[in-house]
């Protein structure tokens, strides 16, 4: 069969094939995301009244705690990274999803590992590793609903009517490939089979790692590059830099993440601590990819919410990039390593530039995908500047608060107490931040879930439509057979 | 980047070589660790933690506790304190011989110019290695932590964040099983303004019996339980304090040797 001769399928028929799964991602992670913000609030509320719900052994903040993250992470960023990657593979192949049951199935599966795992740390079965706290029953279901989906956006990406890639199909496939081999060799070295020792931390630390940043950065700066040039109405300038910012990103990005100081041998974080400033070279090459690529457009794009929400992405992804090598560098990082510095370059990491990048593609693909508006437009833009003030107000007292208890920390004559009491203003100012940023959360999970409720009204009422509409004139066939009797 | 399978290359060379870097090698160096012996002494280090401790660090991952504690000691670098144990028959030369000798900042090769020096004139000297920086200043261990430290920890609870001190050491620093339980039930009674939420449902309050119970809680003035009543730890308790005792890197080893007390240090 000639390829040529088959019709090009429509944008629009595209975009709907992707629907259904798109909904069943999206309003999970919606879900999530405030649910998330509320563990994560009541966690940081423990700091300005250490007896807050004290009395209760699954709302202690050393479950709490991880559960707020692991729900942001596995809640809301993996799934909504997928839905994203999903429909990017789609339009950028030119071809429709096809066997969607597969990826709702694979979506629900998705949700119901996070609220197992999400069970299980609040109830004490946590694994004990950061970042990888979900036990089996979480685990499982999690890593197999991700091959499912990476397995049907391949299947889209094979597909696809033009040979030659464009840069975020680089980024988006590598992503694809990155999961399951590092959650799988994480939860077998350190769940199923632990390894001995110290070695349990280093692969800890390469598995966070590899997902928290290299993972992230490829689905985040595959979005970016597909939609910036859109809205600055100028083609990515260029491929080739584009090209240098994967291969440097991968290759250097993949080695960070063993603190220095670590008690491991000595090579382990020097060669973590040379990689991760050379990710200097990564973080300029998408910098300059950006930067020519929207100048001049800025200004013309102030209205436009996505737009808004991609430019804070890549900000807060140079920045935590910045934060990054600040505590890799050996100068630098005893004055920050064990501080609130390390939590505030996480959540600048995965709010500021992964979650914003996904709320831009969400409030662009997702009206398109469904063939119906966000009931409530305006939201949006309020949602934007919620984020940013609350990551702000989050993100930047942690930062400033870790290095002034750094310093104290570093001075044997400051008792320690004194280093925890003179964190309790920064931490007021970062519940702050987390509050507003619940509320812009709130409004997403209203328009996400407002929106599914317009597609089910609107199937109800194509329901309604087919069932009272009169009966089809009759069919040529049954004319036919009538005649035949008549005949007779 | 011309089709699809070149990405995928690129990713399987990339997440491919940091995986043989940091899992494959760690794993070929150091999973084979043995126990090592401790300095000057045929014993080996470290040996099992007893059962309750082992059951107590099950109890400290499930609460999470290393959202809050380290458990990993730092030092910046090692100094060199020359201490004088006899004067030998002529005390006066040896007098001399240090005066003449600069004893701040000593390395191991000062240190061992100056003993000579010392012993030329018929005194008796001896080097001990301190090991310095801020964690060891404040009295959190007397050495930096090594991989041998965990060898047995399953899981290994390094931790990343300092919201509460670090505990590698704690079993040495603060002995005293009552304080430990004392402050998991309620930690603002035996330090002030501390941030540590109390973990009061690790215990039971009951009715005082015919005898007190032998395992009750021994309070300071003013804060313990209405009169006639007890606090009693649960199990879980126990274990978990089992474990915090049990918590001692205070050994002198090949790779991280040290010779000085442990200094005075606050909880």
């Amino acid at each position: 069969m000639n390829v040529k001769e088959i019709k090009n399928p429509s944008v629009t028929e595209i975009d709907r094939s992707c629907c259904v799964p798109l909904l069943a991602l999206f309003g999970g992670a919606a879900l999530w995301l405030v649910g998330g913000s509320v563990l994560g609030l009541l966690a940081s509320i423990k700091f300005h009244a250490p007896d807050f719900l004290a009395n209760c052994a699954w709302l202690t903040y050393g479950r709490l705690q991880p559960t707020a993250d692991d729900v942001l992470l596995y809640g809301f960023c993996l799934p909504a990274g997928l839905g994203v990657t999903l429909w990017l593979l789609a339009r950028l192949s030119q071809t429709p999803l096809r066997g969607v049951i597969i990826p709702v199935f694979a979506a629900n599966l998705w949700h119901l590992g996070v609220f197992v795992g999400l069970v299980a740390i609040l109830i004490g079965d946590n694994t004990g590793f950061a970042w990888l706290e979900f036990p089996r029953g979480g685990s499982v279901p999690i890593f197999f609903a991700y091959l499912l989906l990476a397995l049907w956006a391949m299947m889209i990406f094979a597909g696809r009517r033009e040979r030659v890639l464009y840069p975020s199909q680089w980024f988006l496939v590598a992503a694809l490939f990155w999961f399951p081999w590092i959650y799988s060799t994480a939860n077998l070295f350190l769940v199923a089979w632990p390894v001995r020792g110290v070695v349990q931390a280093v692969i800890g630390w390469w598995f966070a790692n590899n997902l928290l940043v290299v993972w992230t950065g490829l689905i985040g700066l595959g979005a970016v590059f597909y939609f910036l040039p859109k809205f600055a109405g100028r083609p990515l300038q260029s491929h080739y830099l584009a090209l240098f910012a994967f291969w440097t990103f991968i290759l250097f990005a993949t080695w960070c993440g063993i603190p220095p100081g670590a008690p491991v041998p000595a090579w382990m974080p020097t060669l973590s601590a040379t990689a991760t400033v050379l990710l200097i070279v990564p973080l300029l090459a998408v910098l300059l990819v950006i930067w020519q690529t929207v100048r001049g457009s800025i200004l013309s794009n102030w209205n436009n919410t996505p737009f808004c929400f991609f430019d804070a992405g890549v900000d807060s992804f140079l920045l935590s990039g910045l934060m990054l090598m600040a505590m890799a560098c050996p100068r630098i990082s005893p004055l920050i390593q064990f501080t609130w510095f390390g939590p505030a370059e996480t959540q600048l990491r995965l709010y500021g530039f992964f979650a914003m990048t996904m709320f831009a593609a969400v409030y662009y693909l997702l009206p398109r995908a469904v063939g119906i508006e966000f009931p409530f437009p305006k939201l949006a833009r309020v949602h934007y500047w919620l984020s940013l003030l609350g990551i702000g107000l989050l993100v930047v007292p942690l930062a400033v608060g870790g290095v002034l208890q750094g310093s104290g920390l570093q001075n044997p004559n400051v008792a320690f107490a004194d280093t925890t009491k003179a964190m309790l203003p920064f931490l007021r100012v970062s519940t702050t931040g987390l509050l507003l940023m619940l509320l812009g959360n709130l409004l997403f999970f209203v328009n996400v879930m407002g929106l599914t409720l317009r597609w089910k009204l609107a199937l109800l009422k194509k329901f309604i439509a087919f069932v009272k509409s009169p009966p089809e004139p009759e069919s040529a066939y049954a004319s036919l057979r009538r005649d035949k009797e008549v005949r007779a | 980047m011309k089709n699809g399978f070149r990405v995928f290359l690129a990713a399987l060379i990339a997440l491919g070589a940091s995986w043989c870097g940091f899992v494959l090698a760690p794993v070929l160096q150091l999973g084979g660790t043995k126990q090592t012996t401790i300095l000057n002494s045929p014993d080996l280090y470290p040996v099992g933690r007893p059962g309750e401790a082992n059951q107590g660090l099950q109890v400290y991952r499930t609460h999470g506790c290393a959202a809050c504690h380290t458990e990993q000691v730092q030092q910046s670098g090692v100094a060199c304190d020359l201490v004088l144990t006899s004067a030998g028959n002529n005390p006066m030369a040896v007098t001399n011989a240090i005066s003449s000798l600069k004893l701040n900042d000593l390395d191991k090769d000062a240190a061992d110019a100056a003993v000579d020096k010392i012993t030329a004139v018929g005194g008796k000297a001896e080097i001990h290695i301190v090991a310095t920086g801020p964690d060891v200043a404040r009295g959190w261990g007397r050495r930096h932590s090594i991989a041998e430290d965990y060898l047995y920890d399953d899981p290994v609870q390094l931790g990343s964040v300092r919201i509460g001190p670090d505990l590698a050491d704690v079993g040495a620093r603060l002995p005293d099983a009552n304080w430990q339980l004392v402050h998991l039930y309620a930690p603002q009674s035996v330090v002030k303004d501390s941030a540590m939420p109390p973990f009061r449902y690790l215990f039971r309050i009951q009715k005082i019996g015919r005898a007190p119970s032998p395992n009750a809680l021994v309070f300071p003035k003013g804060f313990g339980p209405p009169a006639g009543y007890e606090v009693v730890p649960t199990a879980r308790a126990q274990e978990l304090v089992a474990y915090l005792l049990s918590l001692r890197a205070d050994v002198p080893l090949h790779d991280a040797p040290f010779t000085q007390p442990l200094a005075a240090s606050k909880p």
